[in-house]
Order: C-alpha cells, then sequence, then structure tokens
C-alpha cells in the first residue's frame, strides 16, 4: 500500500493538511469545523447524505459557490470558503 | 462562445456503481463502443467507493479491474443534467457543458437513504447511515468518535463494519424492526448463501457494537451540534451521549434519470422488462433503480443490461435464473425491514420537514399531496428538489407525488444550459 501522501488547502484563508484523496467534506471535519452553512432560518448545518444528494455541505471552492463538499475531492492551494450561502 | 467537447458512444451508461461497471464491461466485452459516466470522483458506486484496486473484497477488485482493462472509455465528475433529445444527452463536467450523442443508455443511477424527521435530526454530527459510511470512505477520521446508529435495513451492520475498522466506538446499533421479522430474514438468508455469509461476516467484524431490534430514534440533542440521542427500546426510552448519529431508514431508487429518459415507474422503480429494457426502446436499466435488491443484483442485472443493450441477448439469456434469485432476495429484504407506523409520528409540528427551506411539519401535515405542499409552504422547492423531504412524504403521508425533480435536476452553472441548439453551437 502507498504511505498516505499530504497536501495543503485553505479553510477560510487557513491552511490545513490533508491526506491527498480526502474530498472536501471530510477535510472539513477533520479539521475540526462542526458547521459550513446556516439554512435559511440560520440553523448550523453540515453534511447529512455523504453521497451529493442532499446539498447540506455547500461550500464555495475557488470562488465558485454551491459547490458539494462531499463530491469535491481536495487538490493543492484549493481554496475553500464556509458559510457563503 | 466556447464549444463544448461532444462525444459519441454506441452505449451510454450513467452510473459507474457495481450495476453500471458490470454494464459498461459486458457491453464493451461485445465490442461495442461504450461510455461510461459518473457524478463521483471515482468509480464504484456507494459499495464500492474509495475501494484500492489493490485492496478491498474480491468482487470489487474483479470487477474494477475488468473497467480498467477493457476498452470503454470511462468519466468520472460528469453529472447527467438533461436529455436534449432522446440520443442526446446534455451533461456536466467539472462544471463545464458537455454533449454526449448515443444509441443506447443503459441508466444505473442506484439508491439513496430515506431520512425520516424527528426532533434534532438538522444537527452537525447527524448524518445518514450510509452517508457517515461514504464520509468515512472519503477520508472522514472516526477514530475514538462515539457513534449511535440507528434506522432500519442490513446497511446499518455495513456501516457499524466500517466505522469499528476505523477506530470508531459503535456505542449502539438500533434496528427499528421487531425482532421477529429479522430473524425471519435471517432464516431467509439461507436460500441465497452468498448473502448469508456477507452478513455474517459484517456481523462478526462488527461484534462489540451492541445490536438492539426493537429500537428507535426519537430526539437528538444539541446546541449547534449533536450531543445526545434518545432511542425507544420497546416501551423504555434510553438516553446516550454521542459525538456522532449515523440515521438512515433503508433505501431508495433513484428516479431522476428515468425520469429525464420518460421512463415509466413501477411500485417506486423503474419498469423494466426481462432483458432489463425500460419503457423506452433505446434506455436499459439495472441496479438499485430497479428496485433495492444489494450488489448481487446489481451485477447480475447490469450484466443482462450490458449484453441486451450490445444486441447479444444470447448472453444475457443464461443469467435469467440467478437474477430470479436475487430478485426474490429483494422481495424477502424488503418485507423483513418494513418500517413501524411509529417512525411515522417521530416529528413534532415545529421539526423541519423540509430541511432545505426550514419547513416545519405542521406546514404541510394537512396538505393532500405534494403539489399543494410546494405552492402553500415551498416545501421541496430547495437545493435538493425534495430528494429527502419527498421521500419521507411517500412513507410518512403516503404522498404519490412527490417524483417532481424536473431537469436540470441538480444545481448546474446557468451557462451550462443556454445553448438552445447544441448542434449549431459547433458550426
Ligand atoms: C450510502 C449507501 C451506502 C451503501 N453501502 C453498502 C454497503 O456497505 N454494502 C452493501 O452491500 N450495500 C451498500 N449499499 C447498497 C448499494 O446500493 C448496493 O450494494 C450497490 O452499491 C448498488 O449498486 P448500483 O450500481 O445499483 O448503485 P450505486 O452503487 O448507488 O451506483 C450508482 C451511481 O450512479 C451515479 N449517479 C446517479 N445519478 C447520476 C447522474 N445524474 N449523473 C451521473 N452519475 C449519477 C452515482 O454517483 C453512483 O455512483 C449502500 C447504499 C447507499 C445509498
Ligand atoms: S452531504 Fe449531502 S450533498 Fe454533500
Amino acid at each position: 500500500m502507498s504511505p498516505l501522501e499530504y497536501i495543503e488547502i485553505f479553510v477560510d484563508e487557513s491552511a490545513h493538511r490533508v491526506i491527498r484523496g480526502n474530498t472536501v467534506a471530510a477535510a472539513l471535519l477533520n479539521a475540526g469545523v462542526i458547521h459550513w452553512r446556516r439554512s435559511v432560518s440560520g440553523q448550523p448545518r453540515a453534511a447529512l447524505c455523504g453521497m451529493g444528494v442532499c446539498f447540506e455541505c455547500r461550500v464555495s471552492i475557488d470562488g465558485q459557490p454551491h459547490q458539494r463538499a462531499c463530491q469535491i475531492v481536495c487538490t493543492p492551494g484549493m481554496r475553500v470558503t464556509t458559510h457563503v450561502d | 462562445m466556447s464549444i463544448e467537447p461532444t462525444l459519441s458512444t454506441d452505449i451510454l451508461v450513467i452510473g459507474a456503481g457495481p450495476a453500471g461497471i458490470a454494464a459498461a464491461v459486458s457491453a464493451a466485452e461485445c465490442g461495442r463502443r461504450v461510455l461510461l459516466i459518473d457524478d463521483n470522483p471515482q468509480a464504484g458506486g456507494q459499495i464500492w467507493r474509495g475501494t484500492n484496486i489493490d485492496q478491498g473484497p474480491v468482487s470489487a477488485r474483479g470487477w474494477l479491474q475488468r473497467l480498467e482493462s477493457s476498452n470503454l472509455q470511462h468519466i468520472n465528475g460528469c453529472r447527467a443534467i438533461f436529455l436534449a433529445d432522446s440520443n442526446l444527452l446534455i451533461a456536466d463536467l467539472h462544471g463545464q457543458r458537455c454533449a454526449i450523442r448515443f444509441e443506447h443508455a443503459i441508466l444505473t443511477s442506484g439508491a439513496r437513504e430515506l431520512y425520516l424527521p424527528f426532533p434534532g435530526w438538522t444537527l452537525p454530527g447527524v448524518t445518514g447511515a450510509g452517508g457517515l459510511q461514504a464520509l468515512i470512505k472519503s477520508g472522514l477520521d472516526v477514530s475514538g468518535k462515539r457513534i449511535v446508529i440507528a434506522g432500519s435495513g442490513p446497511l446499518l451492520l455495513a456501516v457499524a463494519a466500517t466505522a469499528r475498522r476505523a477506530s470508531a466506538h459503535v456505542l449502539c446499533i438500533a434496528e427499528q424492526t421487531r425482532a421477529k421479522a429479522r430473524r425471519n430474514f435471517a432464516f431467509g438468508l439461507w436460500r441465497h448463501p452468498g448473502k448469508l455469509t456477507q452478513a455474517i461476516r459484517l456481523r462478526a467484524q462488527s461484534i462489540g457494537a451492541p445490536y438492539s431490534a426493537d429500537a428507535w430514534i426519537t430526539q437528538a440533542e444539541g446546541d449547534d451540534r449533536l450531543a445526545a440521542v434518545w432511542l425507544k427500546h420497546g416501551t423504555r426510552h434510553r438516553r446516550i451521549e454521542c459525538d456522532l448519529l449515523a440515521c438512515g431508514f433503508g433505501l431508495v431508487p433513484n428516479l431522476d434519470l428515468a425520469q429525464m429518459f420518460g421512463c415509466t415507474i413501477t411500485g417506486g422503480a423503474i419498469a423494466v422488462d426481462k432483458s432489463q429494457r425500460s419503457s423506452r426502446q433505446n434506455v436499459f436499466a439495472a441496479g438499485e433503480s430497479t428496485g433495492i435488491g444489494g450488489i448481487d443484483k446489481a451485477l447480475i442485472e447490469g450484466r443482462i443490461a450490458g449484453f441486451a443493450a450490445a444486441g447479444s441477448a444470447d448472453k444475457a439469456a443464461v443469467l435469467l435464473a440467478v437474477r430470479a434469485r436475487t430478485q426474490a432476495f429483494a422481495k424477502t429484504l424488503a418485507k423483513a425491514f418494513a418500517l413501524r407506523d411509529e417512525l411515522r409520528t417521530l416529528a413534532t409540528p415545529e421539526t423541519f420537514f423540509c430541511r432545505c427551506e426550514d419547513v416545519p411539519l405542521s406546514a404541510v401535515r394537512a396538505m393532500p399531496n405534494m403539489r399543494q405542499a410546494k405552492l402553500a409552504s415551498r416545501c421541496g422547492m430547495g437545493a435538493c428538489q425534495g430528494r429527502i423531504c419527498g421521500s419521507a412524504a411517500e412513507f410518512l403521508f403516503g404522498w404519490r407525488d412527490t417524483a417532481s425533480t424536473r431537469p436540470p435536476f441538480t444545481a448546474t452553472a446557468l451557462s451550462n444550459l443556454i445553448s438552445p441548439s447544441i448542434e449549431a453551437s459547433q458550426k
């Protein structure tokens, strides 16, 4: 088995080391981000389905809003912005 | 305007889970040009998500290797968004539009979990059961985390096994079905030896995780994250402090693609004939989207659909007996894990029924159907397009008009939709 390889991404401007191949949702949770969106009535929310169906895990990635964190794999230097919608 | 890539193929397979992989590989082996697309970053679908080709269970490895060595074309991160005409699909490929011309399509869009509302179900830390499994497989570190698994179906055991392998503390598995029904399920398994061994292996791996039948979630507590859950076990109530709740009430077929292609849907699944052909002449379907039945059914149906779409019906014929067995198993499964009535009354009037638009149960309960509920409350009109609350409404209220996602059925950049004539833009 190949040894784990780490890359760096930025979550709201702070740098985080994540394992290559992890999704953005996994990286956020591993970085201790408990929720990364507010619902229309202001409740904190995070990933529910883990498979692209519920859209609860939306974040902005490299300036693109409404990206599903559970469906996108981290890439080196990626910029993830939470609480944008 | 930029010209989007246009791909062309004999057979387009949408969904690279076990059914789609089996279909694509089988059709390619008949010498047809095959294109396999999937929304996910990796092939494998729900069960083989994140499977390393050198490791993983033998059947996964075998199929993933066949996929790699097959000369079919395979694209990940590619989501079907709408059908321009009966032979032309528009897909979103990493945010770019791409047009795919095909002769035959095979829909293998799998299933999703059924979630039912209960107080606290929107708290961060509450995920689906398969949802937690998917997150772990995509890198979530759960070591040392205290996890309660609740809901229904064999998937709960699989999730427990995954969580324990990842060094989590599984405090409890709460299975809502009555103990008797589950024994019948275990008994029925003898007719399906493959399933039986899988069940036992999973069960063995999850040893140490207390398993209760007749137990179900009633509430999740916490301020801005989950702190504890309440379970009802028979007539007793029990509070358990935990970090994560993984909760799912079984699976429901994904029918968005079938709707997009105009295929007939019967009993909540894509209707297919003996060769896995749908009501549309050039469209086949296989796997969970034609009825929940697990991996064996997905693989065998996938192979039959692949051969049939490639025009090699003779190769499919020898597989029909095996398919009948897997379909019988699907029936056993549905009966054994039928949902109990108590689950219809978990949500209070204030509990959000639609979590996209934060619509409380009280706003929809008196409505006669989903259409009226949408008009009155916006429920089902948020980002998930009613995929979560629509399935819940079918169980809670018996509404039958919930499958109403319209193309494009997931949020996609507007620029991907604006050009009315794809052919024209290529010239
Ligand atoms: C979350 C979850 C976890 C599960 N875990 C297990 C397990 O551990 N063990 C087990 O035996 N069974 C498990 N199952 C049951 C599982 O459904 C089957 O065992 C098996 O994966 C079914 O294969 P399939 O090919 O029919 O569907 P799936 O494996 O669900 O594959 C369908 C694929 O279609 C893709 N897709 C859907 N719509 C589109 C679109 N519009 N455009 C592009 N791609 C699309 C999806 O991304 C997915 O990859 C799980 C199910 C779920 C929902
Ligand atoms: S967690 Fe549901 S879409 Fe990402």
